[in-house]
């Protein structure tokens, strides 16, 4: 399956993925200055840049072939499809007791307090049904979505 | 301590209604002039430390930015304009040289903005570049004085060439006044479009040795980085003996940017300012340079042609006259407004003269001698566009160096910061947080695209004037005309005015 | 109104050329035929011939053919003339009333032999007759040199070429070599110094086109010399030719591809050795690439040359009869004299059409 890789070495450590991916899981997707300035709370963003500099790079959920996640949720809100591999969070079944949280090797999973107390991950836009936004909107192509391991030049 | 008199230059202007306070900006400005108020939780600018290179403006999610020239008027005076007078106030405090970056930015007359070109009509069909072949390439090298021919074939072999596919190449910029990846993306368009990029005074870094063929390595007068392999590796060898920006001194890097890989691919010590002496130390007449121009025909068995750059001065056709009976194959000139990574400012924008006249007035004088086709002229600072370049190769150029339109290719907004090594688009630095913004395969194919770009428009003009091969094209003054120029000019230029 | 030489006047045209290998001399009369059939393609503001093998009895000889605007411009090149050459004869060249030449010049020709006395140092005889027409043709005003070579000459002057074919008698002359041109420049020159054929020593151009490239063309001529004082394109193609053939003595066929050179995808297919020979031509001689539209006809005592531009923006259709090879700008001024060719072609762009005097050819035969 396609996951979202990050090429360190062209990480310019801006953030825009993190501003981006916020934006497309808030109330209003199509407008950056809206998803920012009319909720009440910040939107989440699922992917994080993590920086020791001058290394930085964005790191989101790996849809794990083996996911933690979904074995240690006690709703059974976290699944793996098993079509597409995709790792999501079902938020209307999620009761927000973030063991899932604590039991994600990479940290990749965030509280969700906007609305309802859930836990948000990356879904690799697949609700939105376009590319990852991060991939789309890194200004210096240091995110990609490949297929592994053959996406390293 | 005593108040400085130093005032911004520039106005951050940000649009508070679209801000996301998402502090890319903060992130993204080397110069730190954007700062996180953690308290009233909001982005915060420092006018004073902006430097207008639209970094921030580029990467503003919300377009929330604009950047203004700094409010403040002075007494309308033409005389004392406002640089002026803060030149004095920071000399004032520093009591040093005033470094800049870049090329030489006053109102001096642009002549290619002065002369226009031909198209063919009536008389003569012009050429449709869609549908005829149109042949851009051109051979950069001596000619011999005649070929000679055994039982209908080549009898002996021309001197060393360098093919070109296009009549564009990078111009010297080197490691060191840009970073790593700068260089990478130029080395790898040049290789894909078929022409060439030198390496500047610093040296040849081992991770391009995979472009030799498409690189010229540079000899300059601190000879950095040059050793046996060094000079293997290139296609071509130039003398540096001077350039454009900065006639009569020699290169100068500041040791802020002198890190461990400039300091490894130089041979010099970390840390250190690398200062080029002004003459090379072993030629301080034109037959030293005969000299050290046959060392290094020797040192590479006569394979390779070798190259002398100078700068433009006031005798340039005498002193290219020499150049060529001096044994060099190629004279490349750069003009008053060539860019540099540092320079003293007065120097920069006081010496030197413009390459338009420069390049009649060696073209015209090699003619003159019959010593024209001895070498080959490449000219540079500043061919903007491809009109530029077209005129550049009527007035007789073989081809032009591009190094301003090259760094603007991979995002340089002319800044002219250059020298204090915190370039935001990972040009002109050398921190590590800096270079990693500019991903290699992007500027490749940013610089790779401006050559594309020019070529079609190259090609373009020559089917209006009715030409399908660039050599009809070189020297070709009839194809020029001058407009508000002095008959002085018209003169100097060998072109004649519009309308006659 | 500015004349060539003051001014440059581009023009188009026809062209016409009959060659008889063998060396048979034949009348003029065919010439001025094929020529007059294309008679608009010219506007009447120049017409001209170029004809060898003409002066049998002082082959070896210049011929020289001047004009004079007047006597007194006569007699001060006469002068000169007599004193560097030996004069063996001279004389006006015949003419017949034509009502619609009018303001014809003197025309003279002369017979002559350099004084060995006068050559310099390192000069063979072709070169001190080049330097002394290019000297007569700067300082003489008023006199200008039609043409110069051996058992050869050049016709030409300011009307069509059927009225000045019959100006200067041609109909009475025997050649084996007969080029031709008819004129349509886009001015008014008045001047019959800058009809065409252009000639030097034995060269002669006749040129339909106008080439783009004249400007670095002619600039690389005169680095070695030549002075394009007529500013036509014409003078330049026959300088180039000079420079290439007689000075540096490169073949024909090198010489043609500097001129007319294949294109770089051609130059790729080619096997290595030719590759190779041509990618030097072309690197060496790019500044004599003609560039822009023509077909031109070179005439030399040992044969012509027919030539088109790369992409073959000018007519030209050749065609042969047994030792007899025609070239001209349309089909119809060959047919016009040989109805019924062996064979008609029409030759690629940058491909030659050349016929070569055969060894041993008697060029006097009748």
């Amino acid at each position: 399956m396609k996951r979202v890789y990050a090429r360190e070495e062209v990480c310019a450590g801006c953030k825009l993925c993190e501003v981006h991916c916020a934006v497309a899981h808030s109330a209003y997707p199509q407008d950056i200055v809206k998803a920012f300035l009319r909720q009440k709370v910040k939107p989440i963003a699922r992917v994080l840049v993590e920086e020791n500099r001058p290394i930085s790079f964005a790191l989101q959920c790996r849809h794990c072939d083996e996911a933690p996640c979904t074995k240690a949720c006690i709703t059974g809100a976290m699944q793996k499809d098993p079509l597409t591999g995709v790792v999501t969070n079902e938020e209307t079944r999620c009761v927000g007791c973030w063991t899932c949280i604590l039991s994600c090797p990479f940290g990749a999973i965030k509280r969700d307090e906007t609305g309802r107390k859930v836990a948000a991950k990356c879904d690799l836009c697949s609700s939105a049904g376009t590319l990852p936004v991060c991939v789309q909107h890194c200004p210096n192509d240091a995110l990609v979505f490949a297929e592994e391991p053959g996406w390293r030049r | 301590m005593p108040i400085s008199l130093s005032t911004p230059n520039f106005l951050i202007d940000r649009n508070r209604e679209r801000c996301i306070n998402c502090q890319v900006c903060v992130r993204q400005c080397a110069f730190e002039a954007h700062s996180w108020d953690a308290e009233d939780e909001r982005v915060v600018t420092d006018d004073l430390k902006c430097v207008a290179c639209h970094r921030c403006v580029t990467f503003c999610p919300t377009h929330a930015l604009s950047i203004r020239r700094f409010p403040l008027e002075f007494r309308e005076n033409a005389n004392w304009t406002a640089n002026a007078i803060k030149a004095i106030y920071k000399q004032a405090e520093t009591g040093g040289i005033l470094l800049t970056g870049m090329g030489n930015d006053q109102p001096y007359p642009i002549y290619w903005d002065h002369l226009l070109l031909n198209a063919s009509q009536v008389t003569n069909p012009s050429i449709d570049p869609l549908r005829e072949p149109m042949e851009l390439k051109t051979f950069l090298g001596r000619k011999p004085d005649t070929l000679r021919f055994r039982g209908g074939k080549l009898a002996e072999k021309l001197p060393p060439q360098l093919e070109l596919e296009v009549p564009v190449m990078f111009s010297a910029m080197s490691f060191g006044s840009i970073s790593l990846n700068a260089i990478k993306s130029l080395a790898r368009a040049a290789a894909d479009m078929g022409t060439f990029y030198n390496t500047g005074e610093g040296g040849l870094h081992r991770e391009l040795y995979q472009y030799g063929e498409h690189t010229i390595v540079q000899v300059a007068s601190g000879r950095f980085g040059v050793h046996p392999e060094y000079l293997a590796q290139g296609a071509a060898i130039e003398i540096k003996i001077g350039q454009g920006a900065k006639p009569g001194i020699g290169g100068h890097l500041p040791g802020e940017k002198v890190g461990a890989e400039v300091s490894r691919t130089r041979m010099i010590p970390e840390g250190t300012d690398a200062i080029s002496p002004a003459p090379h130390h072993d030629i301080y007449s034109i037959e030293d340079l005969r000299q050290l121009i046959y060392s290094l025909k020797e040192a590479t068995r006569y394979e390779k042609p070798v190259s002398v750059k100078i700068a433009a001065v006031h005798n340039v056709a005498a002193i290219a006259s020499g150049i060529a009976r001096a044994g060099a194959d190629i004279i490349a000139i750069d003009g008053f407004r060539g860019g540099t990574g540092a320079a003293p400012l007065r120097t920069r924008d006081n010496v030197g003269i413009p390459i338009e006249l420069a390049l009649a007035a060696v073209d015209s004088r090699l003619r003159e001698e019959g010593i024209r086709s001895q070498v080959s002229l490449v000219i540079g600072g500043s061919i903007r566009n491809s009109a530029d370049v077209v005129k550049a190769i009527a007035l007789g150029a073989d081809a032009v160096y591009i190094g301003t339109a090259a760094l603007i290719s991979l995002g340089c907004h002319l800044c002219q910061k250059c020298n204090t090594g915190k370039c935001n688009w990972g040009i002109a630095t050398q921190d590590p947080n800096l270079v990693k913004r500019l991903n290699p395969d992007i500027g490749a194919e940013r610089a790779a695209n401006l050559l594309r770009a020019w070529e079609h428009e190259i090609k373009e003009l020559l089917g209006g004037m009715g030409i399908n091969a660039l050599e009809s094209l070189r020297g070709n003054r009839l194809m020029l005309r001058g407009v508000g120029l002095s008959d002085r000019d018209l003169n100097i230029l060998g072109v004649k005015a519009a309308g006659e | 109104m500015l004349r060539e030489g003051e001014i440059r006047i581009p023009s188009g045209c026809a062209i016409s050329g009959i060659m008889n290998k063998r060396g048979r001399v034949f009348s003029g009369e065919d010439i001025i035929k094929s020529i007059a059939l294309m008679h608009d393609r010219g506007n009447g503001l120049g017409g001209g011939f170029a004809a060898y093998g003409i002066y049998p009895e002082y082959a070896e000889h210049y011929a020289f053919h001047l004009y004079f605007d007047d006597e007194r411009a006569r007699t001060t090149t006469e002068e000169y003339l007599a004193a560097v050459f030996h004069v063996a004869e001279s004389g006006q060249i015949p003419t017949r009333r034509v009502g619609a030449i009018k303001n014809a010049p003197l025309a003279w020709r002369y017979f002559v032999k350099p004084k060995p006395g006068f050559l310099g140092e390192t000069e063979n005889e072709d070169e001190f007759v080049v330097r002394t027409v290019m000297y007569i043709n700067a300082e003489f005003p008023g006199a200008f040199v039609v043409s110069s070579g051996k058992n050869m000459g050049a016709f030409k002057g300011v009307g069509y070429p059927e009225e000045i074919g019959e100006y200067f008698c041609l109909d009475e002359y025997k050649g084996y070599i007969w080029t031709a041109h008819g004129r349509f420049p886009t001015n008014t020159p008045g001047w019959w110094g800058g009809a065409h054929p252009f000639t030097l020593l034995d060269w002669s151009i006749v040129h339909n086109g106008e080439i783009s490239s004249y400007g670095a063309n002619k600039r690389y001529l005169e680095m070695f010399g030549y002075k394009l004082a007529l500013q036509t394109d014409t003078e330049a193609i026959t300088y180039a030719f000079d420079l290439l053939l007689r000075r540096h003595k490169v073949p024909l066929q090198v010489a043609i591809a500097a001129l007319a050179a294949p294109f770089w995808s051609e130059i790729e297919r080619m096997e290595p050795a030719k590759q190779e020979l041509t990618r030097a031509i072309r690197t060496m001689y790019g500044s004599l690439l003609l560039n822009g539209p023509f077909s031109i006809v070179l005439g030399s005592s040992k044969g012509i040359v027919a030539l088109n531009d790369r992409l073959k923006l000018r007519p030209l259709v050749a065609a042969s009869k047994g030792d007899v090879l025609f070239v001209a700008s349309e089909e119809s001024a060959i047919r016009e004299i040989c109805p019924e060719p062996e064979t008609v072609w029409t030759p690629r762009g940058g491909e030659p059409v050349i016929g070569v005097l055969e060894e041993g050819g008697d060029e006097h035969a009748n």
